[in-house]
């Protein structure tokens, strides 16, 4: 007669791997990691056929400044900088309430929305631009040709990415059930969506700005062949010049890139025990 | 129904926990809704219908819920009676019918204006907010000031038993303690109809019967009109001051506990709603005769001939005298035992005793009839008709 229901059981991860063997895996892979670094950075400090090496090449750059041709490389991080914005933007602004949509009221179309995104992964670049092009061209003349037209381009080309990460934290989160509570506690579809749903899904949209911004900053056939200023094919230009200032630069600019990643990371950064308020006196 | 009278927790002024001068409620800007609450709305389903896809979930539901009543809504999976909660809520929405609440439809208006608690059946706690803020969303919804939201906010959860716990999160809480702060989130606004959709299914049997009786006493000392949705009869007759039993997207029965057991209105009431024995027998001038025994009918009134009765194993008992049967199992249930016998047709009965008598499987027995069948029905195939206990 009585209803059974087994307890709840919080279970840990089994057979977590020690420290030990972590560590190693970490040591491992960061070694992998970090040889192309050491072999790019050993080659910008060659002094040439006479052998050895120093900073001169480094001290150069910063001493004489990007003038000339590697001016344009400062153009292009500008334009690679403001076409990972864009990029997020489209993200953030079209295909999470998409996804949010598809999940919450139209979970049928799920698939359908999956194949889409899931669809230019498998589309060649230059098949990519190909079909762009004829739309590009009606574009430039309806919106000009700035390279902010790129993040359009783009868009579509993280949407897998940005996808699988998004739908992941969205899998793993009772999205309907939270945003129904929310409504049964007086919060309109606003509300829902900023203060429940959002912070909820910040690990997501995270990983597809991470992503986003990734993808953009190591696009090169896209820009290249729709004559698109970015970064990478800036770096192609300076290395017919000078491989050496080139493979600085291409340093520099994954630091930059590791900065901005850090950044959208600590902007993201979770709270996860380290509540706002404290407790309320005498109840504790 | 004991009603509100005495000052709970969540009616306390949003200035102190400690009782207002001269013994009264200082009434306050939140507080004050609560004084229109206290004693629960009435509600009223009348004629919903809802289809998913062909798949009528509601089929003309009727149901009252009066002010201040804890109704719990029983009956399998399918029968629609989470549909109807939802349908309540402004979950879903309904293809027919209307839902008053104090006399005012709400059909047409979105979940967010129908000032209504829910705990669901899901663990429903916004991970990102501890349990305080959690219990604080809908007053910061609906704009109180963040001192009264907090001071309200630990008077909820200390009235769930749960006033260490403002600052921990969803995955620092056990099972019953979301269920918990879930309950103070929905009641913390003080709405007018409590909803609560199988808050009990995902948690351990000790715990969902201790919080079922915490329930009930918050509820009984709130006055809050409460619709409670389980598939489990226990929780249903144990809490609950009317329970409606829905099959097929309609109400089969409605009344209180004792009614529906003792006085089933279909077999089915009788099958669902406790144990039965569901024996093929005769009625005869107002009486069953079930092997060779006469038992007395609830409505004398009922129709001589063929016919399905329905007796509760408690109603049976194994004696010196009685239909002979053979012991196919027996089962300790801690202050009782139940023991299935097989009679000499092939129909099996349950009968309930107690635990000094310890019949084996193979014991040849006699079954005794001792009172009188909860339900008799038409048999619609006598031939097949046995026992379903």
């Amino acid at each position: 007669m009585a209803a059974v229901t087994g307890p709840i059981v919080r279970e840990g991860v089994a057979h977590a791997p020690s420290r030990a063997v972590r560590a190693l895996i970490l040591g491992v892979i960061g070694f992998l990691f970090v040889i192309p670094f050491v072999a790019m950075v050993e080659f910008t400090l060659r002094k040439g056929l006479a052998g050895g090496h120093d900073f001169s090449r480094w001290s150069a750059l910063f001493q004489g400044g990007l003038t000339g041709p590697y001016r344009q490389v400062l153009v292009a991080v500008g334009n690679s900088v403001g076409l990972a914005v864009g990029t997020v933007l489209i993200v953030l602004l079209l295909l999470v309430p998409t996804m949010l949509l598809v999940h919450i009221r139209f979970p049928r179309l799920r698939r359908l929305l999956e194949f889409v995104c899931i669809l230019p992964i498998s589309i060649p670049a230059i098949v990519l631009v190909v079909g762009l092009a004829p739309v590009y061209s009606v574009l430039s003349r309806l919106a000009g040709s700035g390279v902010w037209t790129l993040s359009l381009a783009y868009g579509i080309i993280v949407l897998p990415y940005a996808y699988r990460a998004i739908q992941a934290n969205l899998d793993a989160v009772d999205v309907r059930t939270l945003s129904e509570a929310a409504r049964t506690l007086g919060a309109g579809w606003g509300s829902v969506l900023f203060r429940v749903l959002l912070p909820n899904l910040r690990r997501g949209l995270l990983a597809g700005a991470f992503i986003a911004v990734a993808v953009v900053l190591g696009e090169f056939t896209i820009a290249s062949l729709l004559s698109r200023v970015n970064l990478q094919t800036a770096l192609v230009v300076v290395s017919k010049a000078d491989p050496y200032t080139a493979v600085i630069l291409s340093l520099l600019s994954l630091i930059l890139a590791f900065l901005l990643l850090l950044l959208i990371g600590r902007l993201g950064a979770e709270r996860t025990s380290s509540p706002r308020h404290r407790p309320i006196g005498g109840r504790q | 129904m004991t009603r509100n009278t005495s000052n709970t927790p969540l009616d306390t002024p949003t200035g102190s926990t400690a009782p207002a001068p001269s013994g009264q409620a200082a009434q306050t800007e939140v507080s004050s809704s609560a004084a229109t609450h206290r004693h629960g709305a009435v509600v009223e389903f009348s004629g919903v219908t809802k289809d998913f896809g062909g798949h009528r979930a509601l089929a003309g539901f009727d149901l009252t819920l009066h002010a201040g009543e804890f109704v719990a809504l029983l009956g399998p999976s399918g029968s629609g009676k989470t549909t109807a909660l939802r349908a309540l809520a402004g979950l879903e929405s309904t293809d027919a019918g209307i839902i008053l609440v104090d006399g005012v439809d709400v059909s047409t208006l979105p979940t967010s204006r129908r000032d209504m608690g829910m705990v669901f059946q899901a663990y429903s706690l916004f991970p990102h907010l501890s349990a305080g803020e959690n219990v604080e969303f809908g007053l910061r919804m609906r704009g109180v000031a963040a001192a009264a939201r907090r001071r309200r906010a630990g008077d909820a959860l200390a009235l769930v038993g749960l006033a260490g716990h403002y600052d921990r999160f969803a995955h620092q809480l056990s099972g019953g303690q979301q269920q918990r702060v879930a309950l103070a989130r929905a009641l913390v606004t003080e709405p007018r109809v409590l909803l609560l959709d199988e808050p009990l299914s995902a948690l351990d049997a000790k715990v969902r019967v201790t919080l079922r009786e915490e329930i009930r006493r918050i509820q009984t000392e709130l006055g809050i009109t409460t619709l409670f949705v389980t598939h489990d009869q226990d929780e249903a007759l144990a809490i609950a001051d009317r329970v409606a039993v829905m099959r097929d997207g309609r109400i089969e029965q409605v009344g209180t506990p004792e009614d529906l057991y003792s006085r089933p209105v279909s077999p089915f009431i009788a099958d669902f709603v406790g144990l039965s024995n569901q024996l093929t027998g005769m009625v005869r001038n107002g009486f069953a005769e079930l092997y060779g025994t006469r038992l007395p009918l609830l409505d004398p009134s009922q129709a001589d001939g063929t016919v399905l009765v329905a007796v509760r194993p408690e109603d049976l008992e194994l004696s010196a005298d009685g239909v002979a049967g053979v012991v196919t199992a027996s089962s300790f249930h801690g202050s009782l035992r139940r023991t299935r016998v097989r009679f000499a047709d092939g129909a099996e009965v349950s009968v309930q005793h107690g635990v000094r008598l310890h019949p084996a499987p193979g014991d040849a027995v006699r079954v005794r009839f001792t009172g009188a069948p909860v339900s008799v029905a038409a048999a619609a195939n006598p031939v097949q008709a046995g026992s379903r206990p």
